[in-house]
């Protein structure tokens, strides 16, 4: 494998990764327990080290994965004293870790390969060099071991939990009240959160980690109405924004994980302007129509109000039309061509009729007002 | 139906059958402050009972300490005889419209199985079976045509029906709904109901939060009025004096309490046509 | 600590990180206050990210990096940042955790794309943007610090000219609304306060970090008092004395570095006010609730006795102690309390009976605790 699809590869694991918690945690509100967990971490990874001595240890992802939960257990029990509401509380606990992490660091390890640089930003560019040797075969990056290793989990789990997690998240009180344990479930969640943000901020740093569990997630919610489809999606975006990104990084040359991180923003972007239904677009157009809609109807009960009297001739002039409504020229002309165009009325000459649809719809609205 | 239908003696018909609840010594407190004191209820199976009392009476406290979603003080539950842990499969639960975001991605059919998941337990997944009881739960709700719409598209009244329709498929011999009249338009009340009184004629037992005295009479057979103690407990037309609704109201309710007892008095007696105390 | 201040005073680098310091705890613990009373306590986080890319494009627009220049660029990109989050939470079903995660990522990773193409082009004149990332105080020059504080300075004005409708806006902005006040500019204004609170900080304390000092000193303050204007004096005396202590401690101290040295103070702070603040504090809270038990352990006997006494119809009725719940956990000794106090006589065989100044008493309670009149 070339080191450029190795890097697509790991990219394409880790979005699909993030982006499965990453639904739940946007629909539990907590998209920014993502943030405050892959900053955390940090903590775990400098005990780690100073526990282990090295910085390949195993106690070093355990050590993260347990800070992990611990900033979410802080933050509850904070919430739990009701002196502090959940924002705070989320806006307390994680810088005080990574302060401790960044003071640990500068006092005992400043000496190793361990900066804050590192986990913020990560280089997805160097993971293809650090690789997975046994008995002198090649057996690829580590980076997509691991990431692979992360998504099969979460797909497992989902698979697995998929009923029990959609539950918990939607109605905690009848997931309780049905015999299930919601407090659980929560915790099953941010532990699959804080495992997958040890194992993707070693590759792309923690940044693009929030990028790639909150952005997809909050997209997908905007293109579809199902959960499953939500997840599918999501994992569609996070992946796109990974493979454009790499792209776009190439390009200008610049950090692979900043532009992964500003190509999910352009794709959440491309998504609330072209959602269908509740898009900006879509909603425009339909206040658009529901306008000319409106103009239609007006038109017609004006029409219905002056056939047969003497004014008829007068009233149904298309110069005059306007004036009566006290539209502009441009807008009752426009009116006009849209009302044509639905069949509410048809142009003899210079005259306006109403068809038998125009007259019911006129009708119809007067019926209703 | 009727796997686990409840003991069709019915209220007093036996006389041998354990009450659908049974709460002894309830006491809840948040803050140290009670909301709920001392309460003992015993429900006979096959009533539809109104939870009646002004805000912060304890009404939703009451229910949510029955379903064990909140820590008494002190005290005892017993459904049917038995305790929650044991008897759970039998509560049915219609939770406040408010407690959930309904722009949540999912449709009108899924939120309606959900209420299948505790049969289902751990693990096992919903399938054609419980496609099949969401289905016809809808339809008794007059919601089958709704079935694949996304559930922030329904109004309010609509999403009142999925939530009774996903209490229904619940199949339990006892329900307890918080509010479920709430801010609904007239059809749905209706269509509420009916469903109500349905239940109600197959033996099931339902305990439901209600806030209009008015309907009160027309709507339930029993009566529970609470107001952190228990004021009174029985039959809608032996509960619902002017002295009783100004326990539970206190003074500031004496026109109502007034109103509601003339009511009381000339519809009298057993309240609800199709009769839940006929057995 | 004499020698402490004299190291201050006459050491130049210490007095300007430490000024440095101050200016930024004040200003961002002022200013905080409204941030979590509008639940946007995250908001600092979300701006702080948003920030870089200003940085960045001021940079790459003007070739400067006098520190004002930078500020301004951070600013706006801070600003535009929290316009998109109100942005999208009106205009589409994302809710406010997820914009704020969205803004705070996605204009992150903006700034790093263009301090990526800034480090490549060969320039040497770049080096030190990236001190906007993690802070570092001891770089802080005079002409930084008069850039803080010239914005500081801005801020805190605006603030005590906008103050009465700020209040108002930060309690009930409904209430606000229907008096006619200007909702939407008076947000924009207290937006725009806060971005100018964390753009300061940013060289500091650094991106990461900016937010717990927007969070922690208000979050610290609101257990000492209920009164805006107090909140506010002592969210900046805390922001302040959290700058100040963490800048001695780091020059004391060597390789602490000041960022998360201040931190840490300002966490001790709110830990701090937690358990200790009167009225709300969680010592004191424990204290009162003990005590409140106890009490209404004892309530709970009287008017268990008077219910008890009432089923004879005679108030007076010597009865066996039967009480609900374990509201009162010790009955028995409760009970021997209040004979003590003259409320309760106790008879043989375990039976009690309520005394004149005890059935008065047990009827007040009765209707204190318990709504709704006695039979």
């Amino acid at each position: 494998m070339s080191p450029q699809l190795e890097i697509l590869l790991i990219a394409c694991a880790t979005a699909a990764a993030c982006a499965i918690p990453g639904c739940f945690l946007v629909l539990r509100r907590l998209s920014l327990m993502s943030d405050a967990i892959s900053h955390a971490i940090l903590l775990g990874i400098v005990g780690g080290y100073l526990l282990a001595g090295r910085l390949d240890s195993p106690l070093l992802i355990i050590g993260a994965a347990l800070t992990g939960v611990l900033t979410v257990g802080l933050t509850e029990s904070l919430v739990q004293t009701r002196r502090v509401r959940e924002d705070a509380a989320i806006g307390l606990v994680f810088p005080l870790l990574f302060s401790l992490a960044v003071i640990l660091i500068a006092r005992f390890a400043d000496q190793v390969h361990l900066d804050t640089d590192a986990v913020l930003l990560g280089e997805l560019a160097f993971a293809p060099f650090n690789r997975w040797q046994a008995g002198g075969l090649d057996l690829g990056p580590v980076s997509l071991w691991v990431m692979g290793g992360l998504l099969l989990l979460n797909l497992l789990l989902l698979f697995t939990f998929y009923k029990e997690a959609k539950l918990s998240t939607f109605d905690p009180a009848l997931c309780a009240a049905l015999g299930f344990s919601p407090l659980l479930l929560a915790y099953g969640l941010m532990s699959v959160v804080s495992l997958t943000s040890v194992g993707a901020f070693d590759a792309v740093g923690s940044i693009l980690v929030v990028a790639l569990m909150v952005a997809p997630p909050a997209a997908a919610q905007l293109l579809c109405e199902r959960l499953e489809h939500m997840l599918a999606i999501s994992v569609a975006i996070g992946c796109a924004a990974a493979l454009s990104g790499f792209y776009l990084a190439r390009l200008l040359d610049s950090s692979i994980a900043g532009s992964m991180a500003v190509m999910c923003g352009v794709l959440f972007l491309l998504a609330w302007l072209l959602a269908p239904q509740r898009g900006v677009l879509a909603s425009l157009a339909l206040r658009q129509q529901q306008r000319w809609d409106f103009a239609g109807r007006v038109l017609c009960i004006h029409l219905l109000q002056h056939e047969g009297t003497p004014e008829e001739l007068s009233e149904s002039a298309v110069q005059h039309m306007g004036e009566g409504l006290d539209w502009s020229p441009a807008f009752s002309s426009e009116a006009l061509a849209h009302a044509q165009d639905a069949g509410l009325l048809v142009r003899r000459g210079d005259l306006l009729e109403l068809t038998e649809l125009g007259r019911e719809t006129a009708r119809e609205t007067l019926g209703r007002a | 139906m009727g796997k686990r239908l409840a003991d069709p003696a019915g209220p007093g018909g036996g006389g041998k059958a354990a009450p659908a609840l049974e709460v002894e010594d309830l006491t809840v407190a948040y803050n140290e402050k009670p909301v709920l004191w001392d309460v003992d209820l015993s429900v006979p199976p096959g009533v539809l009972l109104a939870v009646v009392g002004p805000n912060g009476a304890g009404k939703t406290t009451l229910i949510r300490s029955v379903l064990g979603l909140l820590q008494p003080v002190a005290g005892k539950v017993r459904i049917f005889g038995r305790s929650l842990a044991e008897a759970r499969q039998r509560v049915g639960y219609l939770p406040q419209r408010g407690s959930v975001d309904w722009d949540f991605p999912t449709t009108v059919l899924d939120t309606v199985m959900m209420g299948t998941y505790g049969q289902l337990g751990w693990l096992r997944r919903p399938g054609r079976r419980e496609r099949e009881a969401a289905m016809e739960a809808l339809s008794r709700c007059n919601m089958a045509d709704f079935a694949g719409r996304q559930i922030s598209r329904l109004s309010g009244g609509q999403q009142q029906r999925v939530f009774l329709a996903r209490a229904l498929v619940q199949q339990a011999d006892l329900y307890l709904m918080d509010e479920p009249f709430a801010a609904v338009d007239a059809t749905t009340e209706r269509a509420i109901v009916d469903v109500l009184r349905e239940l109600r004629s197959q033996g099931r037992t339902l305990l439901v939060v209600h806030h209009d005295l008015e309907t009160l009479n027309e709507y339930f057979d029993w009566v529970l009025l609470i107001n952190v103690r228990r004021i009174a407990l029985g039959p809608v037309s032996e509960v619902l004096t002017s002295e009783n609704l100004r326990l539970t109201y206190g003074g500031r309710a004496a026109f109502l309490s007034v109103e509601g007892s003339r009511g009381a008095a000339a519809d009298d007696p057993p309240a609800a046509p199709g009769g839940g105390i006929e057995a | 600590m004499n020698s402490l201040l004299a190291e201050l005073l006459g050491d130049h680098t210490l007095r300007t990180v430490a000024s440095g310091a101050a200016l930024l705890g004040i200003s961002s613990g002022a200013l905080g206050c409204f941030a979590m009373l509008r639940r946007q306590s995250l908001l600092g986080d979300a701006i702080s990210h948003a920030a870089l890319p200003g940085v960045a494009l001021a940079f790459m627009l003007t070739g400067s990096k006098e520190p004002l220049t930078l500020l301004l660029g951070a600013a706006l990109s801070g600003w535009l940042g929290t316009l998109l989050v109100t942005r999208i939470v009106r205009g589409s079903r994302v809710k406010l955790d997820a914009a704020l995660g969205l803004v705070l990522s996605v204009f992150f990773g903006a700034g790093l794309v263009l301090l990526t193409i800034i480090q490549s082009r060969p320039d040497a004149r770049q080096a030190g943007l990236d001190k906007f990332l993690f802070g570092n105080a001891s770089t802080l020059l005079s002409s930084d610090i008069r850039a803080m504080a010239l914005l500081a300075l801005l801020a805190l004005l605006a603030l005590l000219l906008l103050w009465p409708r700020l209040k108002l806006l930060s309690f009930d902005p409904d209430f606000a609304a229907s008096l006619g006040l200007p909702v939407r500019w008076l947000d924009l204004a207290i937006s725009t306060l806060i971005v100018i609170a964390i753009v300061m900080g940013l060289q500091t304390v650094g991106v990461v970090l900016m937010s717990a000092m927007l969070v922690a000193p208000a979050a610290a303050a609101r257990q000492w008092t209920d009164r805006l204007a107090s909140m506010v004096l002592l969210a900046g005396a805390f922001g302040a004395l959290a700058g100040i202590s963490g800048a001695l401690l780091s020059a004391r101290i060597e390789r602490l570095p000041t960022g998360p040295a201040i931190v840490v103070i300002v966490s001790l702070i709110v830990f701090f006010s937690l358990l200790f603040a009167p009225n709300r504090g969680m010592v004191f809270a424990w204290l009162r609730s003990r005590g409140q038990r106890r009490q209404l352990g004892q309530a709970t006997v009287l008017i268990s006795l008077l219910q008890l006494a009432q089923q004879h119809s005679d108030p007076f009725h010597p009865h066996q102690l039967i009480v609900p719940g374990s509201l009162s956990r010790q009955p028995r000794r409760q009970a021997a309390q209040l004979v003590r106090d003259g409320l309760l006589e106790a008879l043989p065989d375990g039976l009690y009976r309520l005394t004149a100044s005890g059935l008065s008493e047990a009827r007040r309670l009765s209707r204190e605790l318990l709504p709704g009149e006695q039979p």
